[in-house]
């Protein structure tokens, strides 16, 4: 008994923290390799439509996004407009930027650029397909309708 | 002089700059998996007055009308029908009129095995009026479709479905016999909703 007596009396003992920091810079790197940075403020309304038969995006690096829907803040009314990168755009501004993301990328991934289409579920096609018309004719041809994925029972 | 030895530095906060470090990585990116249904667009047209012919009979006509409406081959549809009337269209009916017509493919992969092919065209058309939501869903079902084509020919001549093949060449071989016949047409303003 009195062996375990004696210890009363003693601080209890320092935890060693000197790994500590090793641990947070794991999770920093484990972090740093599997995400990618946000690049632009989406300031249109982004409720995807679900689809079952989805794929996955593959090389990020390789998709330019382009963003339909009506704006989230109200006071630029509620028709649906077109976002490429930071900036609200016409039709006419696709070419140019179809020309832009191609110039960014390698020549060697020029033609394997996928156009993700980022929609929101309520816009007519109309717009959708102007924008189509236009990537055909500046020949971008892959696209991805970018939806959410739900199984095929759950699907309305 | 006596030897000093090298001061010890305190590392004690080094856990609280990796802490900020890993807080802005959080705060600035994402990791949200992109998904979606990819389709390829059909090359821009030199001389759009030029129509190529197919036969009637050879195309499915899905048409979707600014009420999210669907008329499929010139009958009202629904979108639950629609995936096994995709299936049925395409599907392999010898001397029947109301089906698309036959070819035979000879496939090298399997042998030099010649296969019965259809030669149906799936062929979609919206109004500017349709929803988005209603096209996806037309997509969705068109895409579900072609995939359990694909699984059944697949199970019948691998074995597997089509989502567990792993030999690319097996893939290519699948998307062979069932390719993704969808064409698009040009859009027009049928149903005055823009």
């Amino acid at each position: 008994m009195s062996r375990f007596k004696s210890k009363k009396g003693k601080d209890s003992p320092v935890i060693n923290t000197s790994s500590l920091p090793d641990i947070i810079f794991m999770l920093l790197f484990f972090f740093m390799v599997t995400t990618v940075m946000r690049e632009v403020t989406v300031m249109v309304k982004q409720n995807m439509p679900s689809a079952s038969e989805v794929q996955k995006l593959e090389r990020k690096s390789l998709v330019s996004y382009i963003y339909i829907g009506t704006p989230k803040e109200s006071k630029l009314g509620t028709n649906a407009r077109i976002q490429l990168n930071d900036v609200f755009a016409n039709i006419e501004d696709v070419p140019l930027f179809v020309a832009r993301e191609r110039e960014a990328r390698d020549e060697a991934d020029r033609k394997l650029i996928t156009t993700s289409l980022k929609v929101d579920g309520e816009t007519k096609m109309g717009v959708v397909t102007d924008v189509k018309q236009e990537l055909r004719k500046s020949n971008a041809l892959k696209i991805n309708y970018s939806t959410k994925k739900v199984n095929a029972g759950e699907l309305k | 002089m006596a030897k000093r030895t090298a001061p010890e530095i305190n590392a004690g906060s080094m856990a609280d700059i990796a802490f900020l470090l890993l807080i802005f990585f959080l705060v600035t990116t994402t990791m949200d998996i992109d998904t979606g249904i990819t389709r390829k667009l059909p090359p821009p047209i030199d001389n759009p007055d030029e129509n190529i012919d197919v036969k009637d009979r050879n195309v499915l006509k899905i048409l979707v009308n600014s009420h999210d409406m669907l008329l499929v081959d010139g009958k009202p549809g629904s979108i639950s029908t629609l995936k096994d009337k995709v299936i049925d269209f395409m599907g392999i009916h010898p001397n029947n009129d109301q089906y698309p017509e036959i070819k035979e493919v000879e496939v090298e992969e399997l042998g030099g095995k010649i296969i019965l092919a259809s030669k149906g065209v799936v062929s979609l058309k919206n109004d500017r009026g349709t929803s988005y939501d209603m096209y996806i869903r037309v997509q969705n079902e068109l895409a579900r479709a072609f995939n359990e084509m694909k699984d059944d020919a697949s199970v019948q001549y691998y074995g597997v479905k089509y989502t567990q093949l792993v030999d690319q060449a097996k893939v290519k071989v699948i998307n062979k016999l069932v390719p993704v016949r969808v064409s698009e047409a040009e859009p027009e303003n049928i149903g005055g909703g823009n």
